[in-house]
């Protein structure tokens, strides 16, 4: 710059020549959202102070600089990077089967438990945990939600009475607990038709003395009188099959109309399927910590996020910073296939292909003589398998190969005489 | 009770579940041309895959999925649908 004129010169003068300066030089060179996110922040800045061409210029290298350095280059062992970078900040997490939740009430498994049953893909959490929201109508109030929380907790026979008896000439007398029924939104009939279901015999209910009988049709068998009390007190009266507690939370959650207060449901239990179908329930978010489930329900993608975010909270919870690319590489991994697979002791659920790498694992002997007898070959695709062999490892500079195309260079020969 | 059977459940619209989309041949051959592989070296999807059935699409098909990045905001990915073997 030498001159002032020449300055103003350069000078973008509108909105559509930036836009159209940084379509040309960033909007093929970095991704779709990056540039959105870019040419907004340009944008703010111009209309504030102004900008030169050589300016945008100088942005615009440095942000194709610093994308371009951020980029995996081809050949990076990021398995063996993202294996390294959770394994460690692992290395201090609790090693106990601790238990802990943000919630006095449940209690959740946490810390490097937890991971291993992820990685494990385990088919059921040994805690499993809802997080349930609902629909705006029901968030906004507690009798709402807590209308929700009782439809969905399960209710069993149990929960409403004062007094069971079992006697095997009279039959069955059952006390039922007033205080505890409303409380929990039953109605004597209730408690008399999920009875029927059991079998036994007629059933009288009282509702002046909130009795309910069964008068069996003979006897009760002596031997069987523990095993009738036990199927009458587990008895599920109302609820969703596997969820077992449910608490309503209050939570203060940001929204465009400022700070409002939210009830969402915790629930001990999962059943991501009877619960997405629940009145009052905001199905779009209904979130479950058995990734299995999430795999059936919502398809292998939503497993794939599931994933993610239960790894990232236990090591956020845990307060450990790991890049999230990392566990994204693992949820990817983990989800290739089309269903979940466990990360184990041999990788990805898989054998590997490598006789030689196989057998510098475990039992080498016998694995070297099964592919003996077998008649295997071993085309020396990985790592280990090379550096047993003493080649270069296929890996970052070691993995680029020279193919020649003879007839290309035929054409070249003679197009040089 | 609250509980209603007719109550219309949309997995789609569940906050976990990417943009699925059907290619057509046309658009899945360009794909596989500009990432120059073949259909199986792409992730897979099973048949059987809840999204897969809702928004209809059948083995041999290439799904194309639009997902909520947390470091790129939103990125492209493919599956491949496959016969599940289980």
């Amino acid at each position: 710059m030498d001159g002032g004129l020449n300055m103003a010169a350069d000078k973008l003068m509108s909105e559509a020549e930036v836009e159209e300066y940084l379509r040309k030089s960033l909007a093929n060179r970095v991704s779709q959202t990056m540039y959105r996110e870019i040419l907004n922040e340009v944008l703010k800045t111009w209309r504030k102070h102004g900008l030169y061409i050589d300016e945008l210029r100088a942005i615009v290298d440095e942000v194709v600089k610093r994308y371009e350095g951020s980029i995996v280059e081809p050949g990076e062992p990021v398995g063996t990077v993202a294996a390294q970078s959770i394994g460690e900040p692992s290395t201090q997490m609790t090693l106990r089967t601790f238990h802990y939740a943000g919630v006095k009430e449940f209690n959740v498994t946490l810390g490097l438990p937890r991971l291993i049953e992820i990685v494990d893909a385990r088919k059921k959490p040994s805690t499993p945990y809802m997080e349930i929201h609902l629909v705006e109508e029901y968030s906004s109030s507690e009798d709402k939600a807590r209308e929700v929380q009782r439809a969905i907790e399960t209710t069993t026979v149990e929960n409403v009475i004062k007094k069971l008896d079992i006697d095997p000439f009279t039959g069955v007398t059952i006390v039922l607990d007033r205080e505890m029924m409303s409380d929990k939104g039953v109605a004597i009939n209730d408690v008399s038709k999920a009875l029927e279901k059991l079998k036994l015999g007629e059933i009288l209910a009282d509702e002046a003395k909130s009795t309910i009988s069964i008068i069996p049709k003979g006897l009760i068998d002596f031997s069987k009188l523990e095993k009738v009390r036990r199927s009458i007190l587990s008895l599920r009266i109302k609820g969703v099959k596997g969820i077992r507690k449910v608490i309503i939370q209050r939570r203060t959650v940001q929204r465009e109309s400022g700070e409002i207060e939210e009830y969402v449901l915790i629930a001990e239990g999962s059943n991501l399927e009877d619960v997405m179908s629940v009145e009052g329930v905001d199905y779009r978010r209904v979130f479950t910590n058995n990734i299995r489930e999430v795999e059936e329900i919502l398809g292998i993608e939503a497993a794939r996020n599931a994933i993610i975010r239960e790894i990232v909270s236990v090591l956020e919870d845990q307060g450990l910073d790991v890049d999230i690319r990392h566990v994204m590489l693992v949820a990817d991994v983990m989800t290739w296939s089309g269903s979940v697979k466990q990360i184990g002791r041999h990788g990805v659920a898989g054998e590997k292909s490598s006789v030689l790498a196989k057998s510098a694992f475990e039992m080498t002997v016998q694995k070297l003589v099964e592919a003996a007898l077998g008649g295997e070959v071993d085309s020396l695709p990985g790592v280990a398998e090379n550096v047993i062999v003493g080649q270069i490892i296929p890996v970052g500079t070691g993995m680029v190969e020279l193919y020649i195309k003879p007839g290309l260079r035929e054409e070249r020969d003679e197009s040089s005489q | 009770m609250l509980r209603s059977k007719s109550r219309k459940v949309n997995i789609l619209e569940h906050e976990w579940v990417p943009k699925h989309e059907v290619l057509s041949p046309e658009e899945a051959a360009e794909v596989l041309k500009e990432l120059s592989v073949k259909p199986i070296q792409l992730p897979w999807i099973k048949a059987s895959d809840p999204m897969v059935r809702a928004i209809g699409a059948r083995v041999g098909d290439i799904i194309k999925i639009y997902r909520k990045s947390h470091t790129a905001g939103e990125t492209i990915v493919y599956r491949y649908v496959v016969i599940d073997v289980e």
